[in-house]
């Protein structure tokens, strides 16, 4: 075990998973992960480039990314927004990538404190078009590792843009944790990747379909990739839901400080579950619509106005009332706050 | 068990540091602990704090709203947590730079002038490890030993010079705030 700041911890899981190249440009509360990257890429001989903007940044990964180079970037909520043509441009041309994003307070320039603000401009789609990036939301150091390590398996397995959401408070926070073994870096491209087209047939990597059935097609193909990731790469944990009458609902930070408020409610034997989605796209849906059957309320907390709220009630239709606690705004939920909102909401779950 | 902890001063105390070898000690001696910095609109001459959370089960919310210990290194810190700390729980006080009067009934108060105690080591950056000594020594909520190997375990290289005078600072605030024979220092 090491104590690892998150930030740092997700720097040194993409290099031991083999990054070969980073473009990025420095914002706080993510600046440290690109400082670390300049360091240890530096010295193991791997491109580092610190662009002149995030613009120029993510054009840069698309490039690496079109040669079939383990590529990523990262940013928080501000130069995501700038990221975006960037992003769809990626998305529409089939090719692995992956961003973090640690998430600070907004709209706007906002402020540099923790945030779950992003949560609708990164898992319906981050750019325009029609398309989903895969999102996974750790909760603490060790799975910033692991998440890590998984989207750019994830990235490479469906050619498909991953992003890694964490909020600021992730990104800061100091937690002894595992880094994986140093993997070799790859000697051998995708047969997809522009290498120079000696000695076979010619690859095209475009996002630009001129006319409209071959766009649809395009479209259509993208969409079934989606479907399979769809059922395929669900992640949640559940905490105490298999009595529960009250489920909790929240990712990242707010989730993980929702796990103290639901057992501080368990303690005063209210009968409360916990179920803290990893991935944010795919979304659990299916366990969140059999839990709905089981509990007699749901109350969702996030560190933003209510963005995961909209898919929850996807899932929940009916089946359930669905509440609601959250701040805004750079503001981190205190346990106690969240255990006022169970109880506040707990009795009307039994009645 | 679980410990919650805020360490709070200005801004080049060492309040982070603190709270850090706080957390390695907790780490290397076993325990789960999450660290937290303060890292909003902090500016030179300004408050900061951290806060550090050390349990033998998986920590949940790495924030917490009233500590059960409060390490206040300047008089902001003072006015910002002497309400805060849960009762019963512990207020450590840096008597070089805050002298108010502590208002409130069932709370444990350890008053050491650990910046003067620094200067006498050789110097007042070492106030930050004076007072964790003395909070060890307080509250065994791990060996002052764990502090001491920390240290040796964690220090950058190019300040390994600066061990000794640490492990001194270590000391003299066990020492003031306990009975140094039986804390086993060497």
């Amino acid at each position: 075990m090491e104590m690892l700041k998150g930030n740092v911890a997700i720097a040194e899981a993409a290099i031991r998973v083999g990054l070969e190249a980073y473009f990025g440009y420095p914002i706080t509360p993510q600046t440290e992960l690109l400082e670390h990257l300049s360091r240890r890429m530096v010295e193991l001989d791997r491109p580092f480039v610190q662009a002149e903007s995030e613009v120029a940044a993510i054009n840069m990964v698309y490039g690496a990314a079109c040669a079939g180079v383990r590529v990523m970037t990262s940013s928080s909520s501000p130069g995501i927004s700038l990221m975006q043509e960037g992003l769809s441009y990626i998305a529409g041309s089939d090719i692995p990538c992956v961003l973090v994003d640690i998430m600070r307070g907004g709209p706007g320039l906002g402020n540099i404190l923790p945030s779950q603000g992003d949560y609708f401009q990164i898992t319906r789609s981050a750019g325009h078009g029609d398309y989903r990036p895969i999102v996974l939301a750790p909760a603490s150091v060790q799975e910033a590792i692991d998440f890590t390590v998984l989207a750019f398996d994830l990235a490479e397995k469906y050619r498909h843009l991953v992003i890694v959401a964490a909020d600021g408070q992730i990104g800061q926070m100091m937690e002894p944790a595992e880094l994986p073994a140093m993997r070799p870096l790859r000697t051998a491209r995708p047969d997809w990747a522009l290498t120079g087209k000696a000695g076979r047939e010619k690859n095209v990597i475009t996002s630009i379909y001129l006319k409209g059935e071959e766009m649809e097609a395009y479209n259509q193909r993208v969409q079934a990739r989606i479907a399979t990731i769809r059922t395929a790469e669900q992640r949640w944990v559940e905490t105490d839901t298999e009595d529960a009458d009250l489920l909790v609902i929240g990712f990242g930070t707010a989730g993980r400080v929702a796990y103290s408020a639901v057992e501080e409610a368990r303690a005063k034997g209210l009968n409360v579950g916990l179920l803290r989605p990893q991935s944010l796209f795919p979304f659990p849906t299916e366990r969140i619509a059999e839990l709905a059957q089981q509990v007699s309320g749901i109350l969702v907390v996030e560190m933003n106005a209510g963005q995961m709220l909209e898919d929850v009630r996807l899932a929940v239709g009916t089946s359930a009332p669905v509440d609601f606690y959250g701040r805004m705004g750079g503001m981190v939920p205190m346990p106690d706050e969240i255990l006022t909102a169970i109880e506040d909401v707990y009795p009307v779950a039994i009645r | 068990m679980q410990h919650e902890l805020i360490f709070s001063g200005f801004g080049g105390q060492g309040v982070m540091f603190a709270g850090q070898l706080l957390a390695y000690a907790a780490m290397d001696t076993g325990y789960h602990v999450t660290w937290i910095p303060s890292y909003g609109p902090e500016m030179r001459g300004g408050t900061a704090h951290c806060t550090v959370v050390i349990s033998d089960k998986p920590i949940g919310s790495p924030v917490v709203r009233r500590p059960q210990i409060a390490i206040v290194f300047n008089k902001p810190s003072f006015d910002k947590y002497e309400p805060l700390v849960r009762p019963g729980g512990l207020l450590v006080i840096n008597s070089s730079l805050v002298d108010d009067p502590v208002t409130r009934e069932r709370l444990d108060v350890l008053r050491i002038p650990a910046t003067q105690m620094a200067e006498q080591v050789g110097t007042p950056r070492l106030t930050n490890v004076v007072l964790l000594g003395a909070l060890l020594a307080e509250r065994p909520i791990l060996p002052v030993n764990a502090l001491c190997d920390a240290l040796d375990a964690h220090i950058p290289a190019h300040r390994r010079n600066l061990l000794p005078q640490n492990i001194e600072a270590v000391r003299r605030g066990a020492a003031y705030a306990g009975d140094f024979e039986t804390m086993g220092i060497p």
